[in-house]
């Protein structure tokens, strides 16, 4: 099953069970389905839960968080994750805030769902991961998607935590196969965590570096974690959290070993990276080799072209560039 | 629907004579009105924190609209909102000690005077940004309780947000119960309406077919009887814009008040207050006192109250 399908389900699921939950979106109708097809069947199966809106990411937001506020579930949709900036306000002065400055806690079921990423040649406005501009905000959870995590568990988590959360969906991800699809590594769940070894079990036992990334960026820390094995006998582990923030990093620690690495496709400076290298370095400082070492996108924009997005993009051989420098120290 | 109303003007003050009110009118208006005195005075003597945003001059508007909204009614108030608190639960006490950060404080003294919310009332304080969420809870309302509406306040000041298209836009489109009341009191902080807002308020609500009601009375009874039908058809899922013509009688917030004497005059010539008081004497004097000595009373008491407590992890 391809992760787009594992998440359309995972809404039908979420509609079958839960008779307070609504989508809403731009385009989320049938026969169109969504600009992804992730909502597909959907308004045909509930035509009164699932709204199609106007393109206007703020006023939908905020619809969203006023059903929310009358105690329904509410799952909205960005088309694209860079118009979350749009619903800035909504989300930072409003959801965020509604949850606890009235003195008590006021519980929203609010899931914003926010496609992201490169890689499909949308360009400098439609490719972004905005991930970094919301770390940090009491009230606010990030959840990423990722093909080790079945998306009915994580709306399920989203929408019990009873405060607003923002998932990210690497848009690659909808056409790329759930579960672990290369042969030398094998996935499981600890909790929330991913975590992905080697399948020989002496490899898997004692790595020599440690990867950390969120959901959309894992398949490009395999292909990398791949060649190093293959190529070079260096033999590393991936752990992919479910939550990015706020980050639950006593469930990393005992995964690290005294090299670790956070790889994700947004750019560098205030970034969800620094936010796992700081809990790392405050737990485990004594425990590593050197500090936590980041991997990014280019500081650019996100060019249209295929040749040239590449260029900007994280990849994997920058991944596997960068477990090389960090093993020399 | 857009009415228009050209007052007569009295001799003395700025209307035609004003309907004698009932009793609990009258001690509502009054409550209002030296709630938000002793607020200034407070401030002036140094004993609240941070900033606060009066309604004087403006204490008819929720009190006209009070009996037009029932409890099942959502109510979303905005940065100048002590007046729809009152109008709503009465609770001098909570409000000014959630102002005060004393303990009893409607939401432990975290929202102070701009971010409250008590059962189905809400207020917050950043400009248009609560007409989306009362879209979202028109819809609601709509569909699992239907009869029920979201009112929210807005001022003039407020139309130059984007959001307040988008909600307007989706209220019309999608049938909701949304009453939107602007209080156009001619002034957004220290701007003029006339520097910072291009046609009219009818104008921008008629571009979206929702109708719009304009009441320039300070009159409670006569703005009441003119907007019960309408606020029925609300109701039925027809969005409305009530637009108040009123008069900002204080600063902006406490002492940032720039505008030319004549200014402050035409406003001061408007009030309700004095406008009764000449009207009915014998009424006014009658609630008047009484209502300045319970808030005063009310202030007393809530300032030796310890302080509110609250754990940033609740």
């Amino acid at each position: 099953m391809r992760v787009a399908e594992n998440l359309n389900a995972a809404l039908h699921g979420l509609l079958d069970d839960d008779p307070t939950a609504y989508v809403l979106g731009e385009d989320v109708l049938d026969p169109y389905g969504g600009a992804f097809k992730v909502t597909k069947g959907l308004s045909t199966r509930f035509p009164d839960r699932v709204i199609t809106t106007p393109i206007s990411e703020g006023g939908l937001t905020g619809v969203a968080a006023g059903l929310a506020l009358t105690g329904n579930t509410a799952v909205a949709e960005i088309m694209f994750g860079d118009f979350a900036a749009l619903a800035f306000d909504q989300l930072c002065n409003f959801a965020a805030k509604s949850v606890s400055m009235y003195g008590s806690r006021l519980p929203l079921r609010m899931i914003v769902r926010c496609p992201t990423g490169g890689g499909r040649g949308y360009g400098p406005t439609h490719s972004q991961s905005l991930q970094k501009h919301f770390v940090g905000m009491p009230g606010l959870a990030l959840y990423e998607m990722s093909p080790f995590h079945d998306n009915r568990d994580v709306l399920a988590a989203m929408a019990d935590r009873g405060e607003p959360c923002l998932f990210f969906e690497d848009k690659v991800l909808y056409t790329r196969p759930m579960g672990q699809a290369d042969p030398l590594f094998r996935a499981r769940l600890d909790g929330d965590l991913a975590v992905v070894d080697p399948v020989v079990p002496e490899l898997a036992a004692r790595p020599d570096y440690v990867i950390v990334t969120p959901g959309g960026t894992a398949h490009r820390a395999l292909e990398a974690m791949r060649s190093l094995l293959v190529e070079e006998e260096i033999s590393g582990r991936l752990l992919v959290p479910s939550r990015l923030y706020p980050l639950d990093v006593e469930a990393l620690l005992p995964h690290l070993g005294e090299v670790v690495l956070v790889a994700e496709e947004g750019t560098a400076g205030g970034t969800w990276g620094g936010e796992v290298a700081h809990l790392v370095h405050q737990r485990i400082w004594e425990r590593l080799r050197g500090p936590v070492r980041l991997v990014h996108s280019a500081a650019s924009v996100i060019p249209t072209a295929a040749h040239l997005e590449r260029e900007v993009l994280l990849t994997a051989s920058a991944i596997h560039h960068a477990v090389r420098e960090a093993l020399r120290g | 629907m857009t009415e228009t109303l050209t007052p007569a003007l009295g001799p003395a003050t700025g209307g035609p004579p004003l309907s004698r009110l009932a009793d609990d009118d009258l001690e509502l208006l009054l409550l209002i009105r030296h709630f938000e005195l002793t607020l200034l005075q407070l401030y002036g003597r140094g004993e609240l924190n941070g900033t606060t945003h009066t309604c004087l001059g403006q204490e008819y508007v929720p009190v006209a609209l009070r009996p037009l909204l029932g409890p099942a009614d959502f109510v979303f108030s905005n940065h100048r909102g002590h007046g729809h608190y009152l109008a709503r639960f009465g609770d001098a006490h909570g409000l000014l000690a959630e102002i005060m950060g004393r303990e009893g404080a409607v939401c432990g003294g975290v929202g102070g005077s701009q971010h409250i919310h008590r059962d189905r009332y809400l207020s917050t304080g950043v400009q248009g940004e609560s007409l989306p969420v009362a879209a979202g809870v028109a819809l609601h309302l709509r569909r699992t309780e239907p009869g029920a509406l979201a009112c929210v306040h807005i001022g003039d000041g407020t139309w130059g947000e984007g959001a307040v298209y988008e909600a307007l836009n989706m209220a019309a489109l999608w049938d909701l119960p949304l009453l939107v009341v602007v209080e156009n009191n001619g002034i957004a902080q220290s701007t003029p309406t006339a520097a910072q807002m291009a046609g009219t308020v009818a104008g921008r609500a008629a571009a979206f077919g929702v109708d719009h009601h304009l009441v320039v009375s300070a009159d409670v009874d006569e703005i009441r009887t003119g907007l019960a039908p309408l606020v029925a058809r609300v109701r039925e899922g027809r969005p409305l814009v009530v637009e108040f013509v009123t008069h900002r009688l204080g600063p902006h917030s406490k002492g940032d008040d720039t505008r030319p004497p004549e200014a402050v005059r035409a406003a001061q010539e408007n009030d309700w207050y004095a406008r009764y008081a000449q009207d009915h004497p014998e009424h006014f004097h009658r609630f008047d006192g009484p209502a300045r000595a319970l808030v005063r009373g009310v202030a007393d008491e809530v300032a030796a109250r310890p302080p509110s407590r609250w754990s940033p992890c609740a």
